[in-house]
């Protein structure tokens, strides 16, 4: 039985886990004071321009007081945090990206292998996703395919999307840099994108901490903090 | 059995100190070093953008098919005050613009002379703090003609921009621009939208366009402009009303 117990391993390198976690504070912050921004106009345009009296995709009511930082409604402190905290956020973004691609991080671990792709293997991770069917022991020690394409949109199309349409609101980086706006078909465009990808960085929030749960909590947030990881045992072996 | 309920007290933990996280950063907030450090995020952003561009780099202009259908006004739509409300019966023939401070020639321009002036016209976007954009046609005087005109003096080095609403219950709206953008080519003292007067919810009869800023820089109801050495002896000290009633950050090209 002891020989069947796969060893602990290294899974997440220093500038993983620190980037990890500044990143989650970073989006924490910036997604609820974005909330308190989004309130003092909650309504949603396409184009270059959008007010009160033109056509709105999208009109909300005010989000709770406990979503939104600050809590009392202030666009002027929500906007402090928001523009505080934005430019640490695509810094370490943009570190982390050089970083793994120069360090081998998206090669060794996020890069699909050779039949990953493949419908049938697809389709097999899909089924053990949906059947909580974690991969034990070695499979464990590397992504699967669900894994890598949420982690590879995540890393290079939600979260530099989000940063791109936030820096094409600004009138200053209009003019320093119009075809930012222009690339998004406009200013009010750019926003309502930005608002979208938010909530899509939310959901994969809510779907990612509904993973660590049920792959394991404690093993899973350990590997973040230390980079050590406990593969699980087969049920088999558990028996 | 015990799994699951480690499971619901990881997720009530969870929802706990998500919400936990949000009390403690307004807790933090309250704390002067954290607020500095908030509120410092302003110079990175002038530094940065104003890094990646140069003083006389244009905001965007746009077509005539572009404009909105409708420019919407916001803050005060109707100053009402006596002295308006006498400019106003008079078609602001009797309304002077004041240009003094720091000046070597104090000036007082009617509405008449800033007509006869060389004018500039401008589509360009209007975007609100709060999140809206309406896009306009104006046409007005280049500051930099009035500034000239006045003659600046070497300690100048911000324009206060005195109007004449008031808000919050009394107090006067003004703002504030450094030079950079004073003298920037689409900064003007704007008297028309859309080819016709300024209306008095946009401002009539004169306001600022700082067009590389957001919507509360331009100023509306001008009537006085006072070149200053610093802005922190002027009102609240922050350069701008809602700078000093709720904290926005003075430099707004973000």
């Amino acid at each position: 039985m002891a020989s069947t117990h796969s060893p602990d391993i290294y899974r997440h390198r220093l500038p993983t886990r620190l980037w990890h976690w500044i990143n989650a504070l970073c989006i924490y912050v910036l997604f609820t004071s974005g909330l308190g921004i989004f309130n003092a106009h909650p309504r949603l345009y396409w184009g270059e321009y959008g007010a009160n009296l033109d056509m709105a995709w999208l009109e909300l009511s005010r989000f709770p007081g406990w979503l939104t930082l600050p809590e009392q409604y202030s666009l002027a402190m929500s906007r402090h945090w928001h523009l505080f905290t934005a430019p640490i956020f695509a810094f370490s973004l943009l570190f982390y990206m050089l970083w793994s691609l120069f360090a081998g991080h998206i090669r060794r671990d996020l890069s699909f292998r050779k039949g990953e792709l493949a419908p049938s293997h697809i389709w097999q991770d899909i089924k053990d996703h949906a059947r909580l069917k974690f991969p034990t022991g070695e499979a464990a020690a590397r992504y699967n395919v669900l894994q890598k394409s949420s982690y590879i949109k995540v890393i290079f199309l939600f979260l530099p999307i989000i940063i791109l349409t936030g820096l094409a609101m600004s009138p200053g980086m209009d003019a320093a840099w119009p075809w930012l706006t222009q690339m998004w078909g406009g200013r009010q465009s750019a926003r309502s994108i930005h608002f979208i990808a938010a909530w899509v960085l939310a959901a994969f929030f809510l779907v990612h901490i509904a993973m660590v749960l049920l792959a394991g909590p404690v093993n899973e947030i350990r590997s973040m903090i230390t980079g050590w990881f406990t593969p699980p045992q087969q049920k088999e072996e558990q028996a | 059995m015990s799994l699951i309920l480690t499971r619901r007290a990881l997720v009530a933990g969870l929802g706990v100190s998500a919400t936990g996280l949000l009390t403690g950063c307004d807790k933090l907030a309250e704390h002067k070093g954290v607020r500095d450090a908030l509120f410092s995020a302003e110079n990175f952003h002038q530094w940065a953008q104003r890094s990646l561009m140069s003083r006389d780099t244009l905001a965007r202009e746009y077509r005539p098919d572009q404009v909105s259908p409708i420019f919407r006004s916001n803050g005060t739509r109707n100053p009402n005050t006596d002295e308006y409300k006498s400019w106003w019966r008079e078609d602001f023939a009797n309304w002077r613009l004041q240009i003094d401070g720091l000046v070597e020639r104090p000036l007082a321009v009617s509405l008449a002379q800033l007509r006869q002036m060389p004018a500039r016209e401008q589509i360009t976007r209007h975007d609100c703090v709060e999140g809206w954009s309406a896009i306009g046609k104006w046409r007005g005087v280049p500051l930099s003609s009035l500034l000239k005109a006045a003659g600046l003096s070497d300690r100048a080095r911000y324009l206060v921009f005195h109007c004449a609403d008031t808000m919050g219950g009394g107090a006067p709206y003004y703002e504030s621009i450094d030079m950079v953008d004073a003298f920037h080519a689409q900064t003007i003292l704007a008297y028309a939208l859309n080819d016709r007067p300024l209306s008095v919810a946009n401002g009539a009869p004169l306001r600022l366009r700082v067009e590389r800023q957001l919507g509360y820089k331009q100023a509306k109801y001008l009537k006085r402009i006072e070149a200053v050495e610093k802005i922190a002896t002027v009102y609240g000290g922050h350069g701008g009303f809602w700078e000093d009633r709720a904290g926005y950050d003075w430099y707004a090209g973000i």
